[in-house]
């Protein structure tokens, strides 16, 4: 054989290779790492639950650093990757650049807001699903003082916070709530040492239920929570079983099923703004064995009821993102 | 701001500054002996990692606490072996060091335990526990002393107590024996040292060995005193702030103890109260987080006496043929 026909061999096995991938979808974790226990944990779980009915498979990647994001995209999008689904606010900007080039390929973006034509954005209401876990707090709390730690200080967790307050406020308008954000850069997804140190401070100004939604960083804060006796609430996925029976409960943000219906719909994905809220299934509370013994009846009553009016619009929760103010707490 | 609030506080403020000081001290002894070391940060992550998954493992924290120093020791041997023998840029090296731990330790997590690059949660056995020191319950009603001992004094893991011996043992071993002059004639004028026939190879490495070893303490705290497992990049930056208390301390042992309290108790007030109302201002939760780099500035810039590195620091000796 030549080395003409073994190139033009060659030639034909990756055109066949890329050819089989074309409809392959890929999902790109954010900083926080892809098993957080929380937020990129839940989208791999909706990547696996759809590669395990379908028995297809799918890119991934993991991002190690800000710098590869654009890159990371344009990789995946030059392979032939559709569509491509990538979990975090912090991927807005650079997809907004990289999508116009690939008008072929589809993209989906969680927790984020991109218009255009090939793109499908993906948010969520967190102010329901904090409003649900934070009335469920004030009505497990002794103390009347119940505490929110959060990630890196950005208006997404400050949605998380706000919706949480309004939520406490609701079931005990007497209730003190202290806020804390771990810090200001990415490395704030990643710090169980401080998250620990945080809820022991917490602990100390009375608060006695801990609602984290801090990444990686609310292992910490669920495992000192555990450590010292008081409860706390886990967020994203449900981290009930982290600490049975010291979790009251999480607040869940279904990525996982907003990851699995991207993928579904493969190259058919519908553009637009997808928002996922309560009464869509986007958001909720977590009830298992592990935390049914938290759960009162009185509480499960009260937090129905609200989201039920919630569903039906009868109750408005404030969002933080719409005008960066927050009738229940001040940061 | 109470009695109660200060206590609360100070208690923290101990915790917190555990870790920096083992950091400290390292790169104390590293570059009392002319081995600049940005690699504390690496050092520790790796020690963490280690301990972390060897307690979680063997359910046994001092075989972690061990296994965390002998990983620690070996990144230390790598910086070593670069920056002494092949006569390497120190600053180089220590970069590959936090590199390489980043790097290495999710990689190793995640083909050990497939959970990401975490340790499994420890349970009580793989961790530190708090020591209760004798007459702790009885002395807490005392007012004022009472708090002080049941609470801030008492209650503490093993690290916490080492790190403040190892204080006092830091300036005895440097200021008080024959092996301290040579490891600071070294840092300072290695050529005197080689002269007087002592070897500045084995004062350097044995240095950068015990710099190894507080890093691995420091490193094993984080994993398995204060947190309960390895988290990637669980070291957020802590063996920048040591280094930066390092120079803040001018390279002494005993300022080294004071500015890691300072620079733990500045975090811990952040973390008490995000946003201090100053009245006309009101400092952000942030300001607090970049105070100890600002006063290391200062205490650079000479407003604040001076800070003077050991003299060879940063060089490879050579000898003279």
């Amino acid at each position: 054989m030549t080395l003409k026909t073994s190139l033009a061999a060659a030639t034909a096995m990756i055109a066949l290779t890329t050819g089989m991938a074309a409809a392959e979808p890929a999902l790109i974790f954010d900083l926080g790492g892809k098993f957080d226990k929380s937020f990129n944990e839940a989208a791999f779980n909706g990547a696996q639950r759809w590669a395990e009915e379908t028995g297809g498979s799918y890119k991934e990647l993991e991002m190690q650093s800000e710098a590869q994001r654009e890159q990371a995209l344009r990789r995946l999008a030059e392979a032939g990757a559709n569509p491509v689904v990538m979990t975090g606010f912090a991927f807005g900007d650079v997809l907004g650049q990289v999508a116009p080039d690939f008008p072929d390929t589809k993209f989906a973006i969680i927790d984020m807001v991109v218009d255009l034509p090939n793109v499908k954005s993906v948010v969520f209401t967190e102010e329901q699903g904090s409003y649900l876990v934070g009335m469920m707090a004030a009505m497990a709390s002794k103390t009347g003082t119940v505490g929110f730690i959060g990630g890196m200080d950005i208006p997404l967790i400050r949605k998380f916070a706000c919706g949480y307050a309004q939520g406490v406020k609701a079931a005990n308008p007497d209730a003190t709530i202290v806020a804390n954000m771990t810090g200001t850069t990415p490395a704030a997804w990643n710090d169980p040492v401080k998250g620990g140190e945080l809820t022991r401070a917490q602990k100390s100004q009375g608060a006695d239920v801990i609602y984290a939604a801090a990444g990686g960083t609310g292992i910490g804060v669920l495992q000192t929570a555990a450590d010292e006796g008081i409860l706390s609430i886990g967020v994203d996925s449900n981290q009930n079983h982290l600490h049975p029976g010291k979790v009251l409960t999480s607040m869940l943000k279904r990525v996982d099923n907003a990851v699995y219906s991207a993928f579904t719909e493969g190259t058919d994905l519908q553009p637009g703004i997808n928002v996922m809220d309560l009464a869509a299934g986007g958001v909720g509370y977590a009830l298992d064995d592990n935390n049914a013994e938290l759960v009162t009846e009185e509480m499960k009553a009260a937090v129905d009821a609200a989201s039920e009016q919630i569903a039906s619009g009868a109750l408005a929760v404030h969002d933080y993102m719409t005008d960066e103010t927050c009738p229940a707490l001040t940061f | 701001m109470d009695f109660a609030t200060l206590i609360q506080i100070l208690d923290s403020t101990v915790r917190l500054a555990t870790p920096l000081l083992f950091a400290c001290l390292a790169g104390l002894f590293s570059e009392r002996a002319g081995v600049f070391d940005i690699g504390l940060e690496g050092k520790m992550l790796a020690a963490a990692f280690l301990s972390g998954a060897v307690a979680a493992v063997t359910g046994n924290v001092w075989l972690g606490m061990f296994a965390g120093i002998g990983a620690s020791l070996l990144m230390a041997a790598i910086h070593g072996l670069a920056s002494i023998t092949f006569r390497g840029n120190q600053l180089i090296s220590g970069v590959a060091i936090n590199f390489l731990a980043a790097g290495l330790t999710v990689l190793l997590g995640q083909n050990w335990f497939g959970l990401g690059g975490r340790t499994p949660a420890l349970t009580s056995g793989g961790r530190f526990e708090p020591i209760i020191l004798p007459f702790a319950e009885a002395m807490a009603p005392v007012p004022v002393l009472g708090p002080i001992y049941s609470e801030l004094i008492s209650g503490h893991s093993f690290p916490v107590y080492l790190a403040w011996a190892m204080v006092p043992a830091t300036a005895w071993l440097l200021y008080r024996t024959r092996f301290g002059l040579r490891l600071r004639a070294v840092g300072e004028n290695p050529a005197a040292v080689d002269t007087a026939g002592v070897s500045v190879t084995a004062i350097r490495y044995a240095a950068v060995a015990i710099c190894g070893v507080l890093c691995g303490l420091a490193g094993a705290y984080l994993a398995t005193g204060l947190a309960a497992g390895f988290g990637k990049d669980m070291t957020a930056g802590r063996g920048f702030i040591a280094l930066a208390a390092l120079i803040f301390a001018k390279w002494r042992p005993w300022y080294a103890l004071g500015a890691c309290l300072l620079f733990g108790f500045l975090e811990a007030v952040g973390n008490r109260f995000p946003n201090i109302d100053l009245g006309l201002i009101v400092l952000p939760a942030q300001f607090m987080q970049a105070l100890p780099y600002i006063l290391t500035v200062v205490i650079l810039a000479g407003f604040v006496g001076k800070a003077i590195p050991p003299r060879a620091g940063g060089e490879p000796y050579v000898k003279e043929r």
